[in-house]
């Protein structure tokens, strides 16, 4: 048994952190909510330079064919740097549905481009209501072209295709929709991350190519959204790590009745509950991690529990970042109020806490059953 | 990171469970009885029994599994060691009243204590023929553990010892004790302080038990009275009791954290068969949404709470020092219980505060927890001791400003 990331993966973090460091910095962030840029381009060609989308892809479809703990040390540091690009929606989404749904011929036909970064790939399943249940669904197939409208769609903007779920005389069924064609329309949601782009992606009859068996689309959403949200853990993991890396900053920093802040137990006390959010949290990252990797068994209960705990972490420590900063917390200028809306958006993006839970209930029951 | 065993560690599973099942009767894995805290009637059978257990896995050498073989242990690694812990857990065996001596005068006077002494005193503990208790608390010295007064005094070869100690758990059946003791007044008080092992039965010893919330009485209250300490019975220099006090309370918050990674499994599957039973305002449990989310919830504060066990023990086993991470799991694991055993009563409805008898549920086994747990935010550094030792040792924010230090320890003020 060991319940740690290896030499090499230690060594890989160390590498992504030197480049994210350099490049991802909250100052860029900035620059980019002001220009209203889809993402990062220079950011994301250098990150496919180093072979970071393909890390956990096969190597017969053109990726690294490294573990997802691999990819996950990537995802954590993605969080912590504030990245901004489409990587969670096109990786952990698109591919991770390629990779658990996708013929021999699609995923040749895509994967390698993914991991290239060379296209950029989303999910498409909510729709209006905020629901992404398969009873809510009301796209639809008929005749092979695709109707409704799905929103919101994160990355929606700069995504080349995405994973569709429409209802046919099957039932729910996946495809891959090429977002350049005639027939799709998008709108840019107002969204409180400003540098994660949403969408309201509208389908007029639009071309679709079957993904998993025709009438199979809600299991395989289950199987989808598990492992996205598994490794989007990871980047909320990152995302509170920050968050509190922040406050212990400015506890140090900031005086006041002639002491550091950090002295007072009220704001120490509090810093200790982050921390020890922020390790439990961890811990149920690293389920995760080894499930998707070892054990695929256990991906239902550690992405439920991963997924549980880091939405917990990340939201105490960056609403109680910006306590601890006082009111320059508040200000625009500062950067606690970035990882606060990430931390929402990310909750949003793959089922909230209370979702999870329902649904790590049903896991729970059924293995006692 | 692999959560499996290794092919050698596998087979040391194999011989465990083997030893087991030749020695012990399993556990129905629905059994409750080990989530009951403070409810074992301290019998003198009891006591027997928890002795001949230690004596049975002593004599097959599981005893101390990280214990170096020359002081009659395994030799084992700590990844060892928790394999056995996890498959005794599955079988009925006695409550373990040896964690003082085991998890903690063991391993202080493996880093403090001379030949001589671990010679004395690690094989016989081991064993469990003798039991351990810890003479730390007084009443006018808890969180501040350093503020403590019992007077040690040297005369020839010996030492005298006047004072009181309080919360000593087992000191009625225990023949040693872990003492912290002040040898000097007149200097600051974390300098003044000398560490002994006393012998239990010496004369001036007096034992009196305290009645707790929970009804039992598991600790005393301990007073010493021109008690002799022999000289050779103190572990390291004198005036260097705080270091020494230090190694066995880092010990503490890690076998009462590390003891507490277990159990998620049983927690939940018994709230899961309450709520198959309970009803709220009509509706069966299991059925109503809020209780399906706290069950959830606390299943993924239990797992995370197992597997950072884990971690730490695979840091450790890597090479890695004990550190402060063990204040974590102390603080998290009485925060959870508390709230898991408060929920669990009140999905009870009108019997939730009912125990004891036959109308009450699972023969009140909920309400013993709950009313336990205080303890467990209390004892061995209370919460808000651990948030410190996390703001302070892992995450860098200064110290308290205090007014109790550089002088010596007479001057300072006690509200007396």
């Amino acid at each position: 048994m060991n319940f740690l990331f290896d030499e090499d993966q230690d060594l890989l973090r160390d590498t992504v952190k030197k480049l994210l460091g350099d490049k991802a910095t909250l100052e860029s962030a900035h620059k980019h909510m002001e220009s209203g840029a889809d993402y990062d381009k220079d950011l994301w060609q250098l990150m496919a330079e180093n072979g970071y989308q393909g890390i956990a892809i096969p190597e017969e479809y053109g990726g690294a064919g490294m573990t997802y703990l691999d990819l996950a040390v990537i995802a954590e540091e993605l969080g912590f740097h504030y990245a901004h690009t489409p990587f969670a929606s096109s990786i952990y989404g698109a591919a991770e549905a390629l990779v658990v749904a996708g013929s021999d011929k699609q995923k040749n036909d895509y994967l390698p481009r993914l991991a290239s970064g060379e296209l950029i790939g989303t999910l498409a399943f909510y729709e209006a209501g905020g629901r992404h249940d398969a009873a809510s669904m009301v796209a639809e197939v008929s005749g092979g072209k695709i109707s409704g409208t799905k929103v919101p769609v994160c990355d929606g903007l700069c995504a080349d295709i995405a994973i569709v779920s429409a209802k046919g005389d099957k039932g729910l069924s996946l495809y891959i929709v090429d977002l350049s064609q005639a027939g799709v329309e998008r709108t840019e949601l107002r969204t409180m991350e400003l540098v994660r782009k949403q969408a309201n992606i509208t389908l007029n009859g639009v071309e679709g190519e079957l993904l998993g068996a025709e009438g199979e689309g809600e299991a395989l959403l289950e199987q989808i959204v598990s492992r996205a949200a598994g490794l989007t853990a990871f980047e909320q993991l990152g995302g509170a790590q920050r968050a509190l890396d922040m406050a212990c900053g400015y506890a140090l920093e900031r005086w006041a009745f002639g002491r550091q802040i950090g002295s007072y137990q009220a704001i120490k006390h509090r810093l200790a509950d982050m921390f020890v959010k922020v390790e439990m949290a961890r811990s149920n990252c690293f389920y995760i991690g080894w499930a998707l990797t070892s054990s695929a068994d256990d991906i239902a209960e550690a992405a439920a529990v991963a997924r549980i705990s880091a939405i917990d972490a990340y939201s105490y420590a960056t609403q109680e970042n910006i306590q601890i900063h006082g009111g320059i917390g508040f200000t625009w200028e500062a950067n606690p109020h970035l990882f606060l809306k990430r931390m929402k958006q990310q909750e949003a993006q793959f089922g909230s806490a209370a979702v999870w839970k329902e649904r790590l209930y049903k896991v729970l029951a059924n293995k006692a059953a | 990171m692999d959560f499996n065993d290794t092919p050698k560690e596998a087979a040391f599973r194999k011989e465990v469970v083997e030893w087991l099942d030749a020695n012990a009767e399993k556990r129905d894995p629905n059994d409750t009885s080990a989530m009951g805290m403070f409810s074992e009637k301290e019998s003198p059978e009891m006591i027997e029994e928890c002795k001949a257990w230690q004596q049975k896995k002593a004599d097959a050498n599981w005893a101390c599994i990280t214990w170096p073989k020359d002081l009659g242990g395994r030799g084992g690694s700590l990844m060892e060691n928790i394999i056995f812990s996890q498959e005794e857990a599955k079988y009925i065996t006695p409550a373990n009243i040896f964690m003082i001596g085991l998890g903690m005068a063991g391993p202080t006077i493996m880093v403090h204590g001379t030949p001589e002494q671990k010679k004395r005193w690690l094989p016989d503990m081991l064993r469990g023929d003798l039991v351990w208790c810890q003479l730390f608390s007084e009443p006018g010295a808890g969180s501040d553990l350093a503020g403590l007064r019992t007077k040690a005094v040297k005369d020839g070869d010996d030492w005298i010892i006047n004072g009181q100690k309080v919360w000593t758990s087992g000191a009625h059946y225990s023949k040693w004790g872990i003492l912290v003791t002040r040898s000097d007044f007149d200097a600051p008080k974390h300098k003044g302080l000398t560490y002994f092992v006393i012998d239990m039965e010496a004369p001036g010893v007096e034992i009196r038990p305290i009645k707790q919330i929970t009804g039992g009485a598991n600790f005393n209250e301990v007073f010493m009275t021109d008690v002799r300490i022999p000289d050779d019975q103190r572990l390291d220099a004198e005036g260097n009791g705080w270091a020494v006090a230090l190694t066995t309370l880092m010990n503490e918050r890690m076998s009462i954290g590390g003891g507490m990674g277990m159990g998620s499994d049983l927690l939940v599957g018994e709230l899961n068969r309450l709520a198959e039973t309970c009803y709220v305002d009509g509706v069966l449990g299991k059925d109503n949404g809020a209780v399906r989310q706290k069950i959830a919830e606390y299943y993924s504060r239990l797992k995370s709470m197992e597997l950072t066990v884990n971690r730490t023990l695979s840091a450790l086993s890597q090479g890695g020092m004990p550190g402060s991470e063990s204040a974590i799991l102390k603080l998290a694991m009485g925060l959870l219980l508390q709230e898991v055993a408060a929920f669990a009563m009140e999905l009870q409805g009108g019997m939730g505060a009912e125990f004891g008898d036959e109308s009450s549920y699972a023969g009140g086994l909920w309400q013993e927890l709950y009313l336990g747990i205080p303890a467990i935010r209390i004892a061995g550094g209370a919460d808000e001791v651990q948030r410190n030792i996390i703001g302070e040792r892992l995450l860098g924010m200064p110290g308290e400003q205090r007014v109790d230090k550089g002088i010596p320890f007479k001057d300072i003020p006690t509200g007396a």
